[in-house]
């Protein structure tokens, strides 16, 4: 079996109306068994900005490590907010760094640009190609599932209330269909004067 | 010996000439889908037929009428496919000479899966889907694995996108996460499996490139088989 789907997991963001949105299932599996049902793979790295990862989980700790010093370190020199954009050209630089010995993680990253307030939503494969569409990007191991229902449920210009109905009813459904996935879900819907977080309780089988 | 120099081979091998190794089976690709409501049936599925990154034809209907109440979809291995199907026939009316009856859904199901099975350490590479009219007048969907394992359902999708297509139908045909509870779940109508059965397929045309061009849908009711066609993305 492949390392990225050692643990299980899934992560989806969706760009709305001048909002995002990025969810996160809670299951940390080792195979088929379930070790703990409150690991969430959703991070927040900025104000308006969240990392999500998919994949090996002592991989996700590391990365999410690696890149929360990488980004101060950049904020310190710059005095300023790092934007989604130049975050996520980052992570490819550094997951590329390791091209020949990868980090087995799957990011997503979601937010909305400090200054321009855009929406943003990019993924990433694991040697850090880059893909920066303007509907949803999946990651995990229902990513299938995920495709299936945000390629359904999905249009443009959602408002956040619409689009956290959306990328509720896609997550749930898609992991359900996921033996590796699931055990609850935590939504972020970031607008710009607030983020909202709502837990989803689902069935846990 | 080949530490001494010398290469051993049998006399019907021939050195630097490579054998390919034959591979008996083949994946084709398409997706099927089937919906159940109360006294009619929905069974879709899209009509691209493919090897790898090419496409044989844009207009093979994986859909086989096996009775004028019970509908036959079937993707995977089409080689496999036909060869299954035209055993169904086969079987089919030779039971129509024997006991002067057509055979039932229930038995064509029951038949589907025995079939399946005598090829259990050789089996047909296939992805069914077996949708008709019961006994009782009632739509029913009965779904196998490649070694003849049948479920009864009331929904189902298989083939290539059938891991993209089956949690749509959970949630918009079982109501699956909204919080419905008995008599609160509208029933499914004709209008709306159509409706259904056809995004799904619009949807998986987007993201897999084994399914695409058009679907052919049949609807089963008590009076037959009606049919309809909608295209789709031909890349």
């Amino acid at each position: 079996m492949s390392i990225l789907a050692y643990n299980g997991g899934c992560v989806v963001a969706m760009r709305g109306k001048d909002c995002v949105a990025i969810a996160t299932d809670h299951r940390f599996g080792v195979q088929a068994q379930t070790i703990s049902t409150d690991f969430k793979k959703v991070f927040h790295i900025a104000p308006r900005m969240f990392l999500g990862l998919t994949g090996l989980q002592t991989d996700i700790l590391t990365v999410r490590d690696r890149l929360m010093f990488r980004k101060n370190l950049y904020e310190t020199r710059e005095n300023r907010e790092m934007a989604p954009k130049p975050f996520s050209a980052m992570l490819s630089s550094f997951l590329y760094e390791h091209r020949f010995g990868p980090y087995f993680i799957e990011p997503v990253v979601a937010g909305l640009d400090p200054k321009t307030l855009k929406p943003f939503v990019c993924n990433m494969d694991l040697i850090g190609c880059p893909n920066e569409p303007d509907d949803f990007v999946v990651a995990g191991t229902c990513a299938e599932q995920l495709y299936g229902m945000c390629e359904t449920l999905w249009k443009p210009d959602l408002q956040p209330d619409q689009l956290f109905e959306v990328i509720a009813q896609s997550m749930m459904n898609a992991f359900d269909r996921d033996a590796m996935s699931g055990w609850g879900a935590t939504v972020y819907i970031i607008e710009k004067d607030k983020i909202t977080e709502r837990s989803l309780k689902t069935r846990m089988d | 010996m080949s530490n001494l120099g010398i290469e051993q081979f049998p006399d019907y091998q021939v050195p630097g000439v490579s054998h390919a190794d034959f591979s008996p089976y083949e994946s084709n690709g398409g997706s099927i889908v089937a919906i159940a409501g109360e006294d009619f049936v929905v069974i879709a599925a899209d009509t691209r037929l493919s090897s790898g990154y090419n496409i044989h034809t844009r207009k093979q209907s994986k859909l086989f009428p096996l009775s004028n109440q019970t509908v036959l979809a079937s993707t995977g291995c089409w080689c496999d496919t036909l060869s299954l199907t035209g055993l169904m026939k086969l079987r089919m009316q030779n039971y129509e000479h024997t006991h002067l009856k057509t055979m039932t859904t229930d038995a064509v199901a029951q038949m589907l899966s025995i079939i399946m099975y005598n090829r259990r350490f050789f089996p047909y590479y296939v992805s069914n889907i077996l949708a008709g009219i019961d006994k009782d007048g009632k739509g029913v969907v009965f779904s196998y694995d490649p070694i003849g394992h049948c479920e009864r359902a009331t929904y189902r999708a298989g083939g290539t996108a059938g891991a993209l297509l089956q949690p749509v139908l959970d949630n918009q045909i079982g109501y699956k996460n909204m919080n419905l509870h008995g008599e609160d779940a509208p029933e499914v109508t004709k209008e709306r499996a159509v409706a259904v059965a056809s995004d799904t397929f619009i949807s998986a045309a987007e993201r897999d490139i084994y399914t695409g061009d058009s679907v052919l849908i049949n609807i089963i009711t008590k009076d037959g088989i009606e049919t309809q066609e909608l295209q789709l993305r031909q890349d």
